[in-house]
C-alpha cells in the first residue's frame, strides 16, 4: 500500500482535480495510454498511469471506479477533464516524468502490478 | 423502470454519457458495485462503439428487479461478419478512434466477458443491434 502523499512526492507531481486524501493508501497501478486495455481491468483501488488526456480517459475511470489519475509527459487535463473528474470524485495528477520512469519509480514505492 | 438515452455519432466528447447515467441510477438502487462495473464497462464499450462507428443511435434500459436489459441500436455501417468482429484483435477504427484510445479490436469481446447475455444483430449499410444482459442478483 502507498499513500497518495508519497506519490506527489516521489514523482514530483501537482494534484490538479479533487479533494485529494494524501493519506489514502493505494495499492496497485495500471500504466496505458489505451483505453480498451484499461477497460479489460478489474481491479480495486488502483493509480492510472497514462498520457492520454482526453474526456474519455476520465470516462473510463468513472466507469471502472479508478479514483487517482496520473498524467505523465507533462500532461495536461484540460478544464473539461477537471469538471468530470470532480464530478465523480476522481483526483487529477500531473507530472513531467516518462511513463518508464513514472513507473520505475512507483514499483520502487512499493505499487504493486496489475498482472 | 425504462430509460432511453441518445446517442451522437463521432462525438467523443458526449460518448459515454449514456452509460454514466446507467451508472447513476444503478448506484441509486444498491445494485451490488461489482455488478454495476461489469454492467457499465459493457455498456460503455457499446456505446463507444457507436460514437466510433455508427450515425446515431440510441440506448434502451430497462430494470426489473432480477435483471438489467439493454439494447444499443445504431444506425451505420453494420458489421459484415460478427464472429470476425468478435475475434480479439480485430478492428475496423479509424485514425482518429485510435488517437482517442480505442480502436484495438478489444471492444466486443470485453462486452462479452462483462455481460451475462450477449447479442449482436446487424445489417450492412443499415445498423447493429446489441442486447445485454446483466443479473442483479
Amino acid at each position: 500500500m502507498v499513500k497518495v502523499a508519497d506519490i506527489v512526492n516521489k514523482l514530483n507531481a501537482r494534484i490538479v482535480c479533487g479533494k485529494c486524501d494524501l493519506d489514502r493508501k493505494l495499492e496497485f497501478g495500471f500504466a496505458s495510454d489505451l483505453m480498451s486495455d484499461v477497460l479489460t481491468i478489474d481491479t480495486e483501488n488502483l493509480l492510472l498511469i497514462t498520457g492520454m488526456n482526453n474526456l474519455q480517459t476520465i470516462r473510463t475511470s468513472e466507469m471502472l471506479d479508478i479514483s487517482h489519475i496520473i498524467f505523465v509527459r507533462d500532461k495536461k487535463a484540460s478544464k473539461e477533464m477537471q469538471e468530470l473528474a470532480c464530478e465523480h470524485g476522481i483526483a487529477l495528477l500531473e507530472c513531467g516524468y516518462s511513463m518508464f520512469r513514472a513507473c520505475a519509480a512507483l514499483n520502487e514505492l512499493g505499487l504493486k502490478p496489475v498482472y | 423502470m425504462e430509460f432511453r438515452f441518445e446517442i451522437e455519432g463521432g462525438n467523443f466528447s458526449k460518448a459515454g454519457t449514456a452509460s454514466s447515467e446507467v451508472k447513476k441510477i444503478l448506484k441509486q438502487l444498491n445494485v451490488d458495485p461489482k455488478i454495476i462495473k461489469r454492467t457499465v464497462v459493457s455498456l460503455y464499450e457499446a456505446e463507444v462503439n457507436v460514437v466510433a462507428h455508427a450515425y446515431e443511435g440510441e440506448m434502451n434500459v430497462e430494470i426489473i428487479p432480477d435483471k438489467v436489459s439493454v439494447t444499443i441500436q445504431d444506425k451505420g455501417p453494420g458489421i459484415p461478419d460478427i464472429d470476425q468482429a468478435m475475434q480479439e484483435g480485430y478492428s475496423t477504427a479509424t485514425p482518429k478512434v485510435r488517437e482517442m484510445g480505442f480502436g484495438a479490436g478489444m471492444g466486443l469481446p470485453n462486452i462479452k466477458k462483462n455481460s451475462d447475455q450477449l447479442n449482436i444483430s446487424s445489417k450492412v449499410n443499415v445498423g447493429t443491434i446489441v442486447e445485454i444482459v446483466n443479473y442483479l442478483k
